[in-house]
């Protein structure tokens, strides 16, 4: 359904008052459609959801109607005039409470947003007072802005989740007029939109005067984002009005051409270093966007290594240090790059001056996400962005000449609107509590206006209070120490003091990696690569290269090499939370540290890969290695067709193979890999391990798997038979890790445990059980407790995607096709790389343990 | 690697220690065939509950499962002795939190035996009426018990939950584990809450002087023996 487009006809001199329109002429401007359309909506009283791609004027649009209204405002807030406490409600005259709340994703943008703001505040002389609240705001000033509150308050959705959990928030808010929710369609796909929206639900109960705008990007369902800006009625849909727009030239998309050999896999790139010098060279800034860190972190030090022109190029990732990360922003406003290597960590923020290319290496994943980067060129609305794409390997050929065909048609693929966590939901419970004491009817009534809990059942919203309250255990044995209480009149309260500080110490979504410090120190040498050794005395101290996750260190043995800070290097020892690595000579790393990008190739992107592989006729758009490849493939095997999943079984030194194409993403075929091999270990074809990539998984063992196909010991269709996701998913999510990791988020976003304590971080060695042990005893004793209901929720589309698992073994049902080959085929070439490259999984600790037990034995022989 | 291993229900691997030949069951508890003698250690019975008195609401059901796991290794070797080697109790009123269900469980696996409480850090002072004898420590031949690890010729210890990690090729196994050079032994701890300390540390270290211990880890069907300095 097509988006209604709502732009006005209003004249601006109606909506803008003089100062404004003079402010406008004067810089050369006029104003555009669309924020003249937020105007004309403020003046009908009615919420807005603005779909404007970067460079629009976005922000300004937003603000434009708060600006207009407190134009006009009396000099109250003059300092020395006394500040009333009262509280104004409805009324248009305010005395003390919050005009405009603006929330943003980043508080690195709230920061800018208000720097932005005080331009035209101060060259209008407006009476306007703005100030910025986030985790980094001294709590000098935050007690100020409790007290004496600025108009308009720029925040992140955690700080707002505290100030609705204070005694001020009646105060603060109930003269509340707007809200304006900044990178909207960012914030809703993860866990901090639920929080937002049930913050949301409270402003409305608060302010039921506040209208809201929203800014975002294009999105695939825009009906249904504008959802989330207004309150939902009981068992019916609401929207905001959308306004569109327009005017943007399409961008300029091409795909490199490379005059060198494209890899059969991996995803550094590293054949177009030299061609991807060139586009910077060429240009004035360019952006160059990766998938990962360690991504980043190689190609930046490629580019230097090949720099003999000395090019301005800067580093811009995550787990860079915050000062790093806005010196980087700084010179790059300033004009004083030519070129940024960069991973999501730029998807968001200001834009910035003149960035001309945006260069993207590897796959794109998803067409909304690589429209949103390519945004990032588009410095002037009426110039086209222009960007490159450059595929690391074969299939993600495939994968950016769908993308450049569905940026063509301005297709979007965001995610559908998430139904709201039940864990967001506790750490919201017990927030409210922390304020005014609740009714659950009234609460239940008002988390539901929250689009993400639209249709919350009343039996949920019960166990989470009773969660909140003392567990939500069948075995009643914790009523003594409940966390909230029901006062005589049913009120729900907290029990005590210490509950809302460790309410406040822990109150957000965003579970961190637990990440550990790499140190370089020089090797206590000897043996090359030796694994053990543990008495040899590393010197304290060394440089310190940055911060990495301790899942990955986890897996690395001592004297294993990996890549960190763009260089090869062996792991030493752990000490603490202190990675100690020396410099490896060696030119390639043992163990590969791409994990992959955070996000799955998306659905829409997939599909529309299948349908380009099915029609041979579009393959002449494709470089010809990869038309080659592909009409080999068609020979030897077959190129699978659109709703079809070819299944390819071949021998290879002493091992047999077993390849499968669905292309539903690294996570989807992880899940996917795990259960098959469950299976074909149950029919005894022996299967040793599996590995996965975005289109395809692989499984070897030692059963002849196309002998056992052939003589119908193994039935592909029961093999790939959706009740994979009966029994087996579930012994599977009995020992799972990343079940188990799934969990923990939910245990800490629930409050269950805490993150944080009073008075001191307890340092994660300290920890003093494991969530792993309480899953395990939770899941056998009360296999429906609401946290595990969370976690499986989360399991569906988090780490194991299995809902995207369960649609496609659906799809593909009675549609198996398979070949029995001799050997490999061109297209199982490149998952068959990967073996080796990427962790081989498979939880068969038994094997593992065993082989270590092995070396004991030779050992001890020798 | 290459053999899927036989599904094995009483799978245990013998021990030495001091010359004394015992059994590692994969549950983590340790029998002494010819004493028909079974120890556990550390089954810090009610952490749950300790945790809930603070504000940490861990699910109720840590002790249910942690006697469940000791009626099922007791009615597997029917030994004529039990030694629950310290800390048997998370904190000092856990007793008394106990659930009348729990007391009559723990009085059944009593039934018919010797019982003897060995007290611990966390619990110094054992409850007198929960059956049993209650002592500091208990030595049968060669072999002493006590909950805290001196690094003794023949002691059998527990206190400092032992596991161990296992890598290989970027994937990581990390189970508990007995820990012993022969000379004396460090249990696994027996709770279902209770966490572990990496046998790198070096409070192992101190225990045993010449690092050359072997960690059994508690795999899924069987205990393996690993070099200490194989693990991480």
């Amino acid at each position: 359904m097509p988006p209604r487009i709502l732009q006005t006809s209003a004249e601006p001199a109606a909506l803008l008052p003089d100062r404004f329109q003079a402010w406008f002429a004067a810089r050369g401007w006029s104003p555009r459609a669309h924020q003249l359309a937020l105007l004309q909506k403020a003046r009908e009283d009615r919420s807005a959801l603005l779909i404007a791609p970067t460079g629009a004027g976005k922000t300004l649009a937003g603000f434009l109607p708060t600006l207009v209204e407190l134009s006009t405002q009396p000099l109250t807030r003059d300092a020395g005039a006394k500040k009333s406490l009262i509280s104004t409600g409805r009324s248009v005259e305010r005395s003390g409470g919050l005009h405009t709340l603006y929330i943003s994703p980043l508080k690195a943008l709230a920061v800018d947003i208000a720097r932005n703001l005080e331009r035209p505040i101060a060259e209008m002389g407006l009476p306007i007072k703005v100030e910025t609240r986030t985790g980094d705001t001294p709590v000098s000033r935050r007690q100020r802005q409790r007290r004496y509150p600025p108009d308009v308050l720029l925040t992140t959705p955690e700080q707002l989740a505290l100030l609705l959990s204070s005694d001020d928030a009646p105060f603060l808010f109930s003269a509340l007029k707007r809200i304006v929710l900044d990178e909207l369609h960012a914030l809703v796909t993860s866990k901090r939109g639920d929080l937002l929206s049930l913050g949301l639900a409270r402003l409305w109960r608060l302010a039921p005067q506040m209208r809201a705008i929203g800014l975002s990007a294009t999105v695939a369902e825009p009906e249904q984002l504008a959802r989330f800006l207004v309150p939902q009625p009981d068992g019916r849909e609401r929207a905001a009005d959308i306004v569109l727009a327009g005017g943007a030239a399409p961008p300029v998309v091409e795909m490199l051409d490379t005059r060198e050999r494209l890899p059969w896999a991996g995803h550094s790139a590293r054949h177009a270093l030299s061609e991807i010098y060139e586009l910077i060279k060429a240009n004035k800034t360019t952006l160059v966007f990766v998938n990962t860190r360690s991504q980043a972190e190689m190609l930046f030090q490629n580019l230097w290594s090949m720099n003999d022109d000395g090019l301005a190029i800067a580093l811009h990732h995550g787990s860079l240090d915050v000062a790093q990360r806005r010196k980087v922003e700084d010179a790059m406003s300033a004009g004083r790059l030519r070129g940024v290597v960069c991973t999501s960590s730029l998807d968001l923020g200001v834009d910035w001056g003149d960035v001309d290319l945006v260069v993207n290496i590897g796959a794109p994943k998803g067409s909304s996400r690589l429209m949103q980067r390519i945004g990032r060129a588009n410095h002037r609305l009426d110039e086209a962005s222009r960007a490159v794409l450059v595929p690391a390997n074969r299939f993600e050929v495939l994968e950016c000449r769908v993308a450049i065909d569905a940026i063509a048609e301005n297709a979007q693929d965001t995610p559908p609107l998430r139904t709201g966590a039940l864990d967001v939901l506790a750490q919201h419970v017990l927030g409210c509590a922390c304020g005014e004491p609740f009714f659950s009817d009234e609460l239940y009534a008002e988390v539901r206006t929250a689009a993400p809990y639209a249709s919350l059942s009343r039996p949920d919203f019960d166990d989470v209070v009773d969660f909140v309250a003392s567990g939500g255990y069948a075995l009643k044995t914790y009523e003594r120490f409940a966390r909230i209480r029901q006062d005589k009149e049913g009120r729900w309260r907290v029990a005590n003091p210490k509950v809302r500080q460790s309410y406040r110490m822990n109150v957000g979504t965003i579970v961190e990696d637990d990440m550990l410090k790499v140190r370089l120190v020089r090797s206590r040498g000897g043996g090359q690569g030796k694994a053990g050794g543990s008495t040899g005395v590393i010197a304290r101290g060394g440089r310190l290269l940055g911060e990495i996750e301790e899942a990955f260190i986890e897996g690395l043995s001592p004297g294993d090499t990996f890549v960190f800070s763009g260089e090869v290097v062996r792991y030493e020892t752990l000490v603490e939370d202190q990675v100690y690595v020396s410099r490896a000579h060696d030119k390639d790393p043992k163990v590969p540290s791409y994990m992959g990008g955070k996000f799955p190739l998306s659905t829409y992107l997939a599909e529309r890969v299948r349908r380009l592989l099915d029609d041979g006729r579009a393959w002449g758009g494709l470089p010809e290695q990869v038309r080659d490849w592909l009409l080999l493939q068609k020979d030897v095997s077959r190129v699978p067709a659109v709703r079809e999943l070819l299944v390819e079984s071949f021998p290879r030194a002493n091992k047999h193979y077993l390849v499968c194409y669905p292309f539903e993403g690294r996570l989807a075929h992880q899940t996917l890999g795990m259960l098959l091999t469950r299976r074909l270990e149950r029919v005894r074809a022996r299967p040793l391990g599996f590995v996965a990539n975005e289109y395809a998984v692989a499984i070897w063992g030692l059963g002849d798997l196309s002998f056992m196909i052939r003589q119908g010991r193994i039935d592909l269709n029961a093999l790939f038979d959706p009740d994979m996701l009966g029994d087996d998913l579930e012994a599977w999510l009995a020992e799972s890790a990343l079940m188990k990791r799934t969990f923990r988020n939910c245990a800490i976003i629930s409050g269950l445990i805490a993150r944080r304590h009073t008075g001191e971080e307890k340092s994660r060695r300290q920890v003093l059980f494991s969530t792993d042990l309480v899953y395990d005893v939770l899941r056998k004793h009360q296999a429906d407790h609401v946290l595990l209901r969370a976690a499986r929720a989360d399991a569906a589309t988090g780490l194991l995607d299995l809902r995207r698992l369960g649609d496609m073994l659906m799809r593909i049902h009675g549609r198996i096709t398979h070949r029995e080959l001799d050997h490999v085929s061109p297209l199982a070439v490149p998952v068959m790389l990967e073996i080796g490259r990427e962790s081989v999984y498979g939880e068969a600790a038994d094997e593992l343990l065993a082989e270590a037990a092995d070396e004991l034995v030779k050992e001890a022989m020798s | 690697m290459t053999e899927i291993v036989a599904l094995s229900t009483s799978s245990t691997r013998s021990l030495d220690v001091a010359g004394i030949s015992l059994h590692a069951d994969l549950s983590g508890a340790l029998f002494w065939e010819e004493q028909r003698l079974l120890v556990v250690s550390d089954l810090h019975l009610e952490k749950g509950s300790s945790f809930a008195t603070r504000g940490v609401l861990l699910p109720p059901y840590d002790t249910i499962a942690t006697l469940g796991r000791l009626a099922a290794v007791i009615s597997r070797h029917d030994p004529r002795t039990v030694i629950a080697l310290g800390d048997s109790f998370h904190d000092r009123s856990a007793h008394e939190r106990l659930s009348p269900a729990d007391r009559d469980a723990v009085a059944a696996l009593q039934t018919g035996r010797d019982w003897i409480w060995i007290s611990g850090n966390h619990d110094p002072m054992l409850p007198r009426d929960l059956g049993g004898t209650i002592a500091d420590e208990v030595a049968i031949g060669p072999i002493t018990f006590r909950h805290e690890p001196t690094g003794a010729h023949g002691e059998i210890a527990g206190h400092l939950h032992p596991k161990a990690r296992v890598s290989a090729r970027g994937r990581f196994m990390e189970r508990r584990c007995f820990a012993s050079d022969g000379m004396r032994a460090v249990m696994p701890a027996f709770g279902a809450y209770a966490g572990g300390l990496s046998i790198r540390d070096a409070a192992f270290a101190r225990i045993f002087p010449a690092n050359g211990f072997v960690a059994h880890l508690l795999g899924d069907r069987r205990v393996h023996a690993i070099a200490a300095s194989r693990c991480s």
